[in-house]
């Protein structure tokens, strides 16, 4: 056969998910439903923040640039939050990843979330995992038409809803569902509802664990934050091999065992010869991503767990132990059964699995990130301002001999209502202040709005500050309502004689 | 996972399906990529085509191949340009007829007039002026506080339409120093640089000075005033500030007495629409040396 060498393509195996029950899947739902009503609902939850400033909890204001989380404001230059939340989710990540493995795959990745919601449509329309299989080797009748059809029309529904809850992000939500119903909402509202409308429904309808084997990097990066340790989703070999078909006098045998941990050498004399795997299939059955987790290991699992419930299930009927497929570690292996150690031994437990050196590393860094997060969003005050000083040229000398630096000052007044900033600056030697366009030193700046104010510093002909090379100082606003004050440390260039 | 039963070569370590292609006993796996991505990668050839017909592509011998579309980048920045015209003329129209002595009461035609002056300045004035209008010997630094033609609104307005001694306009600021190297004895120049430097408060001779006044009274008082102060009708400069154009060192006072100067400003009017030149003129203003407007 080497002379015809096999196909370098492979065409997709469909993938027949059967129905579970069990802890897992009951999690798995709970935590479906919340992540996708806040995803779906955030949007639409007010919150006052008086007037000038939108009432939507939740809003990206691309067109003022402005981010609103509930209480809390990010402008532009505060962006650095934004940077320190990712920076948090990535290390939570890798947190979760070298504790308990793929976790955020298996329960929260949006992939698995949606994908979860249209297996739980394909049930409820064509039936559980045997009429699927029917439907698919059908002839086009009818009944197949009606439906696939009723089937991808809830797809559909579900996918617009999806990619219209994200332009809700943008924009005040109630205005816009108006807009977007009498078509007079911004074609890049109809657009972006259109791409994400497509994704969901092509990754989760038709795509699936395609996405995570061929275009997801996540299966490939998370190796390299798993060790022996990680808790995963894995099969014990070693209890279930060799596999063999269930004998049905077995069951009452086997009662006495389940009471206890389990130990080998607990089970009856009748099936000394065979492990408890069964070969029922169940575990295949139930995987959404179409994997043997018996095999071992794999790229392609997402840790979903939901074979977990299905063998647990079999083991509870058959009488034996649960935990056959199982949240384990690598090295979570037994002395061989000849060994004297192997009727002492048991697995680490759990959480000596979870507390490691590296997860508590991992914790630190996070806590200390977030903590100085707080500690920076409790600190920043209503009125800001940063000063570019003017470096071409970096002085001016007057007709009077003086030597004038000029700053570019923004003004920034975060409050609702427009607030009159006073300017003035320390230093340790005689500098004056002015200000561009006014003899006052008070500016008038709006709400919720920078002003970009043209600053003169002056040092007189004979002052140190004009000769020297470059004199520290402090520019300061107050804001004249509050008295609040905030100040930024800039230089004054003299002539450098 | 291959099934043993197709009887296809599969690779002991791994159990994963081989090729068949051997190098130096090294066996190829087969890991067969989805299928869909290959028609992924088909359509990516479909869609290049398109491209190519739809869009310039094909480098010919002075452009390339235009495509149906007829795009190009340089369309598009002159579509903008277009649009942004379009948008700012109302803006224009406006700037073009106001009173630039009460702009800065209409804010946002204020704000109009010096991002566009900044625009207009940077393309045509930072040539001599420099980008940051700080000037250069002989072109003078607009940021200060000595002006030598007026520095309100409408002074610096005329300065930018007209020009200074040039031969185009005929409204163009106008004024000769002569060449006194031709005039005066040799000796004499020196004893003028102490004068004058005398005049700005600078390190001088104070003897030479002295006997400098009468020299200065008849020469040169006529246009720089008996005190020094200057005279703006005249552009002539004011000798007693700290600020020279063209350097206040003795070599350079002694080259611009022996030899005058005559810095040429072109007029503005020509190239610049009005809008554009009151624009500049609430730019430069603004910068930090601008004067008060006289009340009407």
């Amino acid at each position: 056969m080497a002379d015809t060498p096999p196909s370098l393509y492979a065409a997709r195996e469909p993938i027949f998910p059967r129905r579970v029950t069990g802890f897992f899947r009951t999690l798995k739902w709970w935590i479906l439903g919340l992540t996708l009503s806040v995803y779906y609902l955030l949007p639409w939850v007010r919150w006052d923040r008086g007037p000038n400033l939108p009432n939507q909890a939740v809003l990206a204001d691309l067109e003022h640039r402005r981010f609103f989380f509930f209480w809390i404001e990010i402008w532009p230059h505060e962006f650095y939050f934004v940077a320190g939340l990712l920076i948090m989710a990535g290390l939570g990540l890798f947190l979760f990843t070298s504790a308990l493995g793929r976790v955020w795959c298996g329960y929260t990745c949006p992939q698995t979330v949606w994908t979860d919601l249209f297996l739980l449509v394909e049930r409820w329309v064509e039936g559980d995992r045997n009429a699927q299989i029917r439907l698919l080797k059908a002839k086009w009748d009818l009944r197949k038409v009606r439906l696939r059809v009723t089937k991808w029309l809830i797809w559909l529904a579900i996918s617009i809803a999806t990619g219209g809850a994200w332009v809700f992000y943008f924009t005040d939500a109630p205005t816009l569902a108006v807009n977007l119903v009498n078509l007079s909402a911004p074609a890049v509202a109809y657009f972006s509802i259109a791409i994400l409308t497509a994704t969901t429904f092509i990754f989760g309808g038709f795509m699936r664990e395609q996405v995570c084997i061929y275009m997801c990097p996540w299966p490939r990066i998370q190796a390299a934050m798993m060790d022996e340790g990680t808790l995963t989703v894995g099969y014990r070999k070693w209890r279930g091999e060799p596999r063999g078909k269930h004998r049905k006098g077995a069951r009452a045998a086997a009662a006495a065992g389940t009471a206890t941990a389990y130990v080998e050498t607990n089970l009856p004399e009748a099936d000394q010869g065979t492990g408890d795997c069964i070969d029922c299939m169940a575990c295949v059955n139930v995987c959404p991503m179409g994997i043997d987790i018996r095999d071992g290991q794999q790229m392609e699992c997402i840790t979903c767990a939901l074979c977990i419930d299905a063998c647990d299930e079999i083991m509870d009927k058959i009488g034996k132990p649960r935990g056959l497929i199982d949240y384990l570690a690598l090295e979570d292996v037994p002395p061989p059964v000849d060994s004297p150690e192997r009727a002492t031994w048991a697995p680490r437990p759990i959480w000596k699995h979870i507390l490691k050196p590296r997860t508590i590393l991992y914790t630190a860094i996070w806590s200390a990130i977030g903590a100085g997060l707080v500690f920076a969003l409790f600190v920043r005050s209503d009125i800001e301002l940063t000063v570019s000083p003017v470096r071409n040229p970096t002085y001016v000398m007057q007709s009077d001999g003086s030597i004038r630096n000029i700053y570019d000052v923004r003004l920034r007044n975060k409050s609702g209502d427009d607030r009159l900033f006073h300017l003035s600056l320390t230093s340790e030697e005689t500098l004056r202040i002015g200000l561009e366009g006014t003899n006052t030193l008070t500016v008038n700046v709006p709400a919720n709005e920078t002003l970009l104010q043209r600053v003169y510093v002056t040092a007189r002909r004979n002052d140190p500050a004009a000769s020297a090379d470059r004199t520290d100082l402090r520019l300061w606003v107050e804001d004249l309502t509050t008295k609040t004050r905030a100040g930024s440390a800039t230089i004054f260039n003299g002539k450098g004689e | 996972m291959s099934d043993p039963k197709d009887n296809k070569p599969v690779d002991d370590v791994t159990g994963v399906e081989t090729t068949g292609h051997t190098w130096d006993g090294i066996e190829e796996l087969n890991n067969p990529l989805p299928r869909w991505w290959l028609w992924c990668f088909y359509l990516t050839i479909i869609w290049g085509i398109g491209y190519v017909i739809a869009y310039p592509a094909w480098p010919m011998i002075s452009k390339a191949t235009p495509g149906l579309l007829g795009y190009s980048t340089r369309g598009e920045v002159a579509r903008d340009i277009d649009t942004f015209r379009e948008a700012s003329a109302a803006n224009d129209a406006a700037l073009a007829t106001s009173d630039l002595a009460t702009l800065s009461q209409n804010e946002d035609l204020y704000r109009y007039a010096v991002s566009s002056g900044a625009a207009v300045f940077r393309n045509n004035c930072s040539q001599c002026h420099g980008s940051g209008a700080a000037g250069a010997k002989g072109y003078p630094n607009l940021l200060d506080d000595d002006w030598l033609w007026g520095g309100n609104h409408e002074q610096i307005a005329y300065t930018v339409r007209h020009g200074i001694r040039n031969d185009a306009d005929d409204d163009a600021h106008y004024s000769e120093m002569p060449a006194f190297g031709e005039i005066l004895e040799e000796g004499d120049i020196p004893v003028l640089v102490e004068y004058v430097r005398g005049l700005a408060g600078e390190e001088h001779d104070a003897t030479l000075a002295a006997s400098g006044e009468e020299l200065y009274i008849d020469n040169c008082s006529a246009c720089h005033g008996e005190n020094g102060m200057g005279d703006r009708d005249q552009g002539a400069p004011n000798l007693t500030d700290a600020i020279w154009l063209y350097g206040g060192d003795r070599d350079s006072l002694t080259e611009t007495i022996t030899y005058s100067r005559f810095g040429v400003m072109p007029p503005w009017s020509p190239r610049l629409s009005e809008a554009q030149i009151q624009a500049v003129a609430t730019y430069v203003h603004q910068l930090g040396g601008g004067e008060v407007d006289p009340a009407n």
